[in-house]
């Protein structure tokens, strides 16, 4: 089982939240966020930052079905 | 050389002198706060950038060191004094209430609110105090009405309020005697809403906790607390402070004036060009090794971020010291990065926005009248006392 990883960076705030919180998964491209890898091993931490971000510009899906940001 | 922190000076908004040759010198300053121990000081936006957003540096950690700091006693807790994991399930908590989407919700609200205190003032006649008639007035009912703490309770919590953020003018014992009312009084509205639930931010938390244990009771209320400080404290002081930056650039306020529709990227410019702090604080600390710049920062030292200085960075920002309400900078640092940036960052844009909105459009001939009155002995800079006239 994979989970998903996307970064709107047309929403994404340039906060700075989701690569500190979990630099395995996201790092900072100049600004902007970018996933390190498109797919990824099941991770809470990716749950977090996508409930975290300002702007919910972080989208996880699990075989195309939205689980984060959770409701 | 260790030289003696904070600079600016709380009577006017310019950033000091000593920041702007930090910038021009390489690697970081070592700095000595009033209590504590010494420090490194980032000014750079490059350097502050790796301490606020690299997990190498922790803010937990200044809870076992001699923490760098205004106040002679240390004050622990809170979710500023917190790492992930701990930070992350808080956070996780509120950030909902504080989206960008979510806070265009309440835009409308803000408006409505920000037009009943023009006509306030309009009533009441020239002069009138902008801080008390206004900008404090606009933030307090917004995270009143989201947090559900009653509007009217404002004198009782901005002594709490001022207390909270006050550097030096309370002793210890002072500081958190004034620190267990404002507890005291979160817990009685925290019993009123168990008993009667409603649509606000408490009621949810409230649920975090009880139904699903997710923050302990003590969190719950320095969560509230925290959130109604922070939720009106710092806006309250930029509308004023933004005010009269545009009072002393006629050209910007011109240009706003004839065309609302530039007030958003303003903001946006404001934010980065008032340095709103009186000092820098809240230290990280090392947790191993880590170059930051031409500095090796050992494990177990502390570094401070000094934002206001690292906004103005020439080597990220191109003219940072000169104001363009109509190229805003990206990226800046006004509301800092990482973790711990700002989680009332949209809602502060909003009411910045709506506030000057409304000020410039309805009383565009808007002007001090008085004397200002400076804030002393505070996190924040900003005039405790502003008369305009119109």
């Amino acid at each position: 089982m994979t989970w998903q990883l996307k970064v709107d960076k047309t929403v994404c705030g340039a906060t700075g939240m989701c690569a500190a919180l979990a630099p395995d998964l996201f790092v900072l491209d100049e600004a902007y966020a970018e996933p390190v890898k498109p797919e990824i091993e099941p991770d809470e931490l990716a749950l977090d930052a996508a409930d975290q971000c300002p702007t919910q510009a972080i989208l996880v899906t699990e075989n195309g079905k939205e689980i984060g940001p959770r409701p | 050389m260790t030289v003696a922190y904070p600079f600016n000076q709380t009577d006017g908004l310019d950033l000091h002198e000593a920041y702007f040759e930090a910038l021009t010198t390489p690697g970081m300053l070592r700095i000595q706060m009033p209590h504590g121990e010494p420090a490194w000081l980032a000014t750079r936006y490059a350097d502050a950038r790796i301490v606020l957003g690299d997990r190498r540096f922790s803010r937990a950690l200044a809870a076992e060191h001699d923490e760098p700091r205004m106040r002679a006693g240390k004050v622990t807790g809170g979710i500023l004094s917190m790492d992930p994991p701990d930070h992350t399930r808080l956070r996780t908590l509120v950030a909902k209430a504080f989206t960008v989407r979510r806070v265009e919700e309440l835009r409308p609200r803000a408006r409505e609110i920000t037009k009943g205190l023009v006509k306030d003032m309009i009533d009441a006649g020239p002069p009138v105090d902008l801080v008390d008639m206004f900008a404090l007035s606009l933030p307090v009912a917004v995270i009143c009405e989201l947090l559900g703490v009653p509007v009217e309770d404002r004198p009782r919590f901005r002594v709490w309020s001022d207390n909270a953020l006050s550097t030096s003018r309370l002793t210890t014992a002072e500081f958190e005697a004034s620190r267990e009312e404002m507890r005291d009084y979160m817990r009685g509205l925290i019993a009123d809403h168990r008993a009667h639930p409603r649509d606000d931010l408490m009621t949810a938390l409230i649920e975090a906790r009880d139904e699903q244990d997710r923050l302990s009771e003590l969190e719950l209320v320095d969560l509230c607390a925290g959130i109604l400080v922070a939720g009106h404290e710092t806006t309250a002081s930029q509308i004023p402070n933004f005010m009269l930056t545009l009072l002393d650039h006629p050209e910007a306020m011109d240009k706003l004036k004839a065309d609302p529709s530039l007030i958003a990227g303003a903001v946006e410019e404001l934010l980065p060009f008032v340095p709103l702090g009186a000092g820098a604080g809240f230290p990280r600390y090392a947790t191993e090794d880590v170059q930051v710049g031409d500095v090796l920062v050992k494990a177990g030292e502390p570094v401070i971020v000094a934002i206001g200085a690292a906004n103005r960075d020439g080597l990220r920002f191109s003219d940072p010291n000169t104001l363009h309400v109509e190229n805003p900078p990206e990226q800046h640092l006004g509301f800092g990065h990482g973790v711990h940036h700002c989680l009332g960052a949209a809602l502060a844009r909003m009411e910045l926005q709506e506030a000057l909105g409304v000020l410039l459009a309805e009383l565009p001939g808007i002007h001090v009248a008085g004397d200002i009155v400076w804030k002393s002995q505070m996190l924040v800079r900003g005039p405790m006392t502003m008369p305009v006239g119109w």
